[in-house]
């Protein structure tokens, strides 16, 4: 494990303050890091080289775009399964393997597997979803988001 | 996701979906990669936007690398009638960073989903029970499934241009 998924990544005050107000809402300009350093009381340069870093010390995972999938015209679908322990790690690795799934956890529940699958298109999540349940024997619970709830995601360092 | 976009806007997309450049003219940069002009990577970008195509752009904080480790998803038995009220009102609240209604089955009497991160269980357990007084749904069935491993993560993505 890489120090930064070990929760060890140390930020400064400036970087906080960067993280705290730059979770979206970054500037359509021609000099947008200038903008955001003249707003936040920072150096141009300064920000973009903070950013450069947390990018690369994985303090950041991106800077950049976070997409609307069913805006898009993307299906996605939530499952879960209960996976006996003993075939655990056969089960994730061959679910991990689907170029459908994008997001996988283990949870502490006798549903112990959640995994998304997205596609371009509804039939190939059905498919995707019979195939899981044809290869690995378990059933899987098919739980399709019905409604969404607005949120704005924004974690606070 | 071929249905809503144009070419142009897969090219932007497909260019800044993993990193903005990080330089002083970042949407320059992506202009001068594609062979468009400056204004109308903005522009575009400006689209999606208010499309909501794009949810947003800045900074994507590695939650974990920053000591918000756990990750709970809570989940909660709320009467169909009154179901749709109680997920816009989860969804307001600060702790929660996704909120959805999803089916029942079997076995599985939960139709409200929120995630709620913290910095311990015991974090996000108290988050739970603080929403549940001041919502007053703590009579609702609800529990937390932590997550215990994170098996395989990407984002949503637009495929490369052809």
């Amino acid at each position: 494990m890489s120090r930064a998924e070990q929760g060890e990544v140390e930020i400064d005050a400036t970087d906080r303050l960067l993280l705290n107000n730059l979770q979206g809402g970054f500037p359509l300009t021609h000099r947008p890091f200038a903008d955001v350093a003249a707003t936040l009381g920072l150096d141009e340069d300064d920000v973009i080289g903070r950013l450069r870093r947390m990018v690369d010390n994985g303090t950041l995972s991106r800077f950049g775009t976070v997409l609307n999938a069913p805006a898009l015209g993307g299906e996605r679908t939530l499952a879960a399964m209960h996976v006996p322990a003993a075939r655990f790690e056969e089960v994730a690795a061959y679910v991990n393997g689907l170029d459908a799934v994008s997001h996988n956890y283990e949870r502490a529940h006798h549903l112990n597997m959640w995994f998304v699958i997205s596609s371009e298109d509804e039939a190939d999540i059905r498919s995707t979803l019979d195939a899981i349940a044809r290869d690995t024997g378990l059933s899987v619970l098919d739980m399709p988001t019905l409604e969404e709830y607005f949120v704005d995601i924004k974690f606070k360092f | 996701m071929a249905l809503t976009l144009t070419a142009e806007e897969r090219d932007v997309l497909a260019a800044i979906q993993d990193n903005l450049p990080l330089v002083r003219e970042p949407y320059a940069a992506v202009a001068t990669q594609l062979g468009l002009g400056e204004d109308r990577v903005i522009e575009i970008v400006s689209l999606l936007l208010a499309q909501h195509k794009i949810k947003r752009i800045g900074a994507i904080p590695n939650h974990y690398a920053l000591g918000i480790t756990a990750n709970g998803m809570s989940v909660w038995d709320i009467p169909d009638a009154i179901a749709t009220e109680l997920g816009r009102r989860l969804g307001e609240r600060d702790e929660i960073t996704h909120c959805y209604k999803r089916p029942r089955h079997p076995g599985w009497p939960y139709n409200i989903f929120g995630m709620v991160h913290g910095r311990s269980r015991e974090a996000v357990v108290a988050s739970v029970e603080q929403i549940a007084r001041d919502l007053d749904i703590a009579r609702y069935p609800h529990d937390v499934l932590f997550s215990t491993r994170l098996l395989k993560k990407r984002g949503t993505r637009v495929r490369a241009p052809d």
